[in-house]
């Protein structure tokens, strides 16, 4: 099992590391072979190590490779730590980072970056496994900065294009903010607890004091490293301009894994943040205000992969809200459905893109229905999930969160439940205008039209089962079964429920709450309907006359102007100004003066070398004397 | 070998230092390459002649064992210096040190 465990992220290693080094002079058929098979196969005994880890009683397995860090009293073994939650996280990086590998052999099969593309794709999947694998902080973070560099890989993938290699820059800088946080944190724990190891850190953060400051310190040290990985306010802006990646990586990397790291660590560190309940309160505030917001951004973009987007920080906003009431196994629950179906939906998207040669706009789209019948199907599929919808998965997780979200706080759970109204009015919107009514692109546009191949279609299908039937691992005790989910990553939280309040859970009050957030959707679902398909709406036109809220909504409330103004440009300006100072008048001088004195001194020294033996050999002679004698 | 071990040792000293002496003295005021050469062996050889004279008078031979090796390496360096001595000799038509400035400027 030990050398089974290795080989899941050592297998795309080895298919980074042949492609890097071969995949120019290898086929696309075996650079796709050597890509999806290292994937598939990590897959099969990610679901080997599921299987071993549910049958085990201690319910974690940890394996020691070497001592990777030994100093002082810092000692760091290189270890992996498959439990649970690492499990069910190593199921969802594998099994949908595989069905996104096919889906690009498709996707990308005309790209002149074929290989490298699956290069990067393998090195990614890579690190986001030994993300998740890590037995201890540091582990973690070496996988964390790896998806960072992947995810900046990708995001500038077609790095002809300047605006590409601008958003893929700003995805890099933003992360790297978040970054710092993340490590003063771990820097923090390392010196309150003297340990890195997962295991000994929560083993001595059970008996601290709850709210205990240093706590409450690190746990928000650590919640900034998740605000940029995971893309939540104020460090969001990166994530819709990653959609300049290919489709697939935007899928993988920006929807289904990457950014669901930040709920990783946090569900990972559950009894460090139990123990601070201000930093608690602090992830389910900051959590639902970005759901609320990147929702409302969501109701007028007309891009068809930024709405996606702005879902995806919603729905990633929802998830922190699920751990911030204390609910991590919802939260996480959350993560797996959210991976299929905002996967299923961002590959679906590809299709259309694919289908409309390169297009985007909505505005340009509808009446897909007939062209594009499977990517249809598929995606309605995925958009009810997303809307929460009776039996698809979305439904489950999504409600799930708002019933705990409920017990805590009533204001909190109100605010959700409008993103959620929200996420429901949006994705029905850019459904019903890429799918239903007219054509209105262009002719040419038209005339292309097609169903993708094969390789799209398939993952397409598979993630589309999968968001119907995905949320039955967990549902919820009304409906007479057992949660499954919730029994199966007990042991990791173990230590957290027994600090939390007991579960009240009326269940006249789950029923109510399940059927007034369902009606809401289904309301939400037949305003679309009846505003875009029966009265034919339009969205607006970039000339058009808007009132101001909406004009504001639609420049997404004008953040990155802020951002540009209030940091960008005054940075800028201190940058010129010590540019011109500093640099120039001190900097320089000093820097020329160094310079400018050695080639004075060469050229004084270089008198000495006269060119006669005679004179060489007499210095020669004299200098052993003198060292003879002196000595 | 009975009058050599009655021989004291200072005069071996002094013996060998002068040889050492007049090879430095020729090394640094001729400038016949071949003269130096000569001057380079002779030092050596007072060396040796040192390492010998010890050696007797310590009733040690770890001094002879060296002085085997030091003529050893002396008879390929004095390979390879000719060689080099002809090749200069063959390029410039003198073997005056002074000439051997090429490199300057």
């Amino acid at each position: 099992m030990t050398l089974l465990i290795t080989l899941i992220p050592l297998l795309p290693l080895i298919g980074f590391i042949v492609l890097g080094l071969y995949g120019k002079k290898l086929s696309k058929g075996t650079v796709s072979f050597i890509a999806c098979g290292s994937v598939l196969v990590s897959f099969l005994i990610s679901v080997l190590a599921f299987i071993q880890i549910q049958k085990s009683d201690s319910h974690s397995l940890t394996i020691r490779l070497f001592d990777w860090i030994s100093s002082g009293k810092l000692h760091v073994p290189f270890s992996f730590l498959v439990d649970p939650l690492s499990a069910i996280f190593l199921l969802i990086i594998t099994g949908v980072g595989f069905l996104i590998h096919v889906y690009s052999v498709g996707y990308m099969h005309e790209d002149e970056g074929f290989a490298r593309f699956f290069t990067y794709l393998n090195l990614f999947v890579f690190f986001m496994l030994l993300l998740v694998l890590g037995s201890n902080y540091l582990i973690l973070f070496v996988g964390w900065e790896g998806v960072g560099l992947c995810s900046y890989l990708l995001i500038g993938f077609w790095f002809k294009n300047t605006a590409f290699n601008n958003a893929a820059r700003k995805a890099f800088i933003m992360n790297r903010i978040g970054d710092l946080g993340f490590l003063l944190g771990i820097i923090l724990i390392f010196i309150t607890f003297g340990s890195t190891s997962y295991s000994e850190v929560f083993a001595q953060a059970k008996f601290f004091n709850p709210g205990r400051p240093v706590l409450t310190l690190i746990t928000l040290f650590l919640f900034v490293g998740a605000m940029g990985k995971s893309a939540q306010i104020p460090l969001y802006t990166w994530l819709p301009d990653a959609m300049a990646g290919p489709t697939p990586v935007s899928a993988l990397i920006h929807a289904a894994t990457m950014v669901t790291a930040g709920i990783y660590m946090i569900a990972r560190s559950n009894i460090l943040y139990t123990m601070a309940p201000v930093s608690m309160e602090v992830v389910a505030v900051v959590g639902v205000l970005t759901s609320l917001f990147a929702a409302s951004i969501g109701l007028f973009q007309n891009d068809i992969k930024k709405i996606l987007a702005y879902s995806t920080v919603s729905q990633l906003g929802l998830m922190f809200l699920a751990l911030g009431v204390g609910a991590f196994s919802t939260g996480v629950f959350h993560v797996m459905t959210h991976a299929f179906f905002k996967a299923l939906l961002f590959l679906g998207a590809g299709s259309v893109i694919h289908a409309m040669s390169g297009e985007q706009d909505i505005r340009k789209m509808g009446g897909l229905k007939k062209f594009l019948p499977l990517t249809y199907i598929t995606f309605l599929s995925g958009t009810l999930a997303i809307s929460g919808i009776f039996p698809f998965a979305g439904f489950f997780s999504k409600d799930e969160i708002l019933a705990k979200t409920f017990e805590h706080n009533t204001l909190l759970w109100i605010l959700g439940s409008i993103a959620s109204a929200m996420t429901a009015f949006y994705m029905f919107r850019l459904f019903y205008l890429t799918f239903f009514t007219d054509f209105r692109g262009s002719k040419e546009q038209e005339h292309h039209l097609h169903e993708s191949p094969k390789s799209m279609t398939f993952p397409l299908i598979v993630l589309a089962v999968l968001s119907l039937i995905g949320g039955f691992v967990g549902v919820p005790k009304v409906f007479g079964m057992s949660h499954w989910l919730n029994g199966f990553l007990a042991p990791v939280f173990r230590d957290s429920e027994m600090k939390n309040l007991p579960e009240f859970s009326s269940q006249g009050t789950e029923v109510t709450l399940i059927l007034l957030a369902l009606s809401i959707a289904i309301g939400m679902i037949y305003f679309a309907n009846q505003w875009y398909v029966k009265m034919g709406k339009r969205p607006m036109e970039e000339g058009d006359e808007m009132v101001p809220v909406q004009k504001l909504i639609y420049n997404k409330y004008y953040v990155d102007e802020f951002y540009e103004l209030a940091i960008t440009k005054p940075l800028n300006w201190l940058s010129d100004k010590f540019y011109r100072f500093l640099e120039l008048r001190f900097v320089n001088v000093l820097v020329d003066a160094v310079g400018e004195g050695v080639d004075w001194g060469s050229r004084t020294l270089r008198l000495l070398q006269t060119g006669s033996i005679e004179f060489y050999l007499l210095i020669m002679v004299l200098s052993i004397a003198l060292i003879l004698f002196v000595w | 070998m009975q009058t050599l071990h009655n021989i004291p040792i200072h005069l071996y000293l002094i013996l060998s230092s002068v040889l050492f002496a007049i090879g430095v003295f020729g090394v640094l005021l001729r400038r016949n390459a071949i003269i130096i050469f000569m001057c380079i062996e002779l030092m050596l050889n007072a060396v040796n002649l040192l390492l010998v004279a010890f050696a007797a008078f310590l009733g040690d031979t770890q001094g002879q064992v060296f002085v085997f090796f030091i003529m050893a390496v002396a008879a390929a360096e004095v390979a390879v210096g000719l060689a080099l001595l002809t090749m200069i000799y063959r390029n410039t038509g003198s073997v005056d040190i002074e000439t051997l400035n090429k490199l300057k400027n």
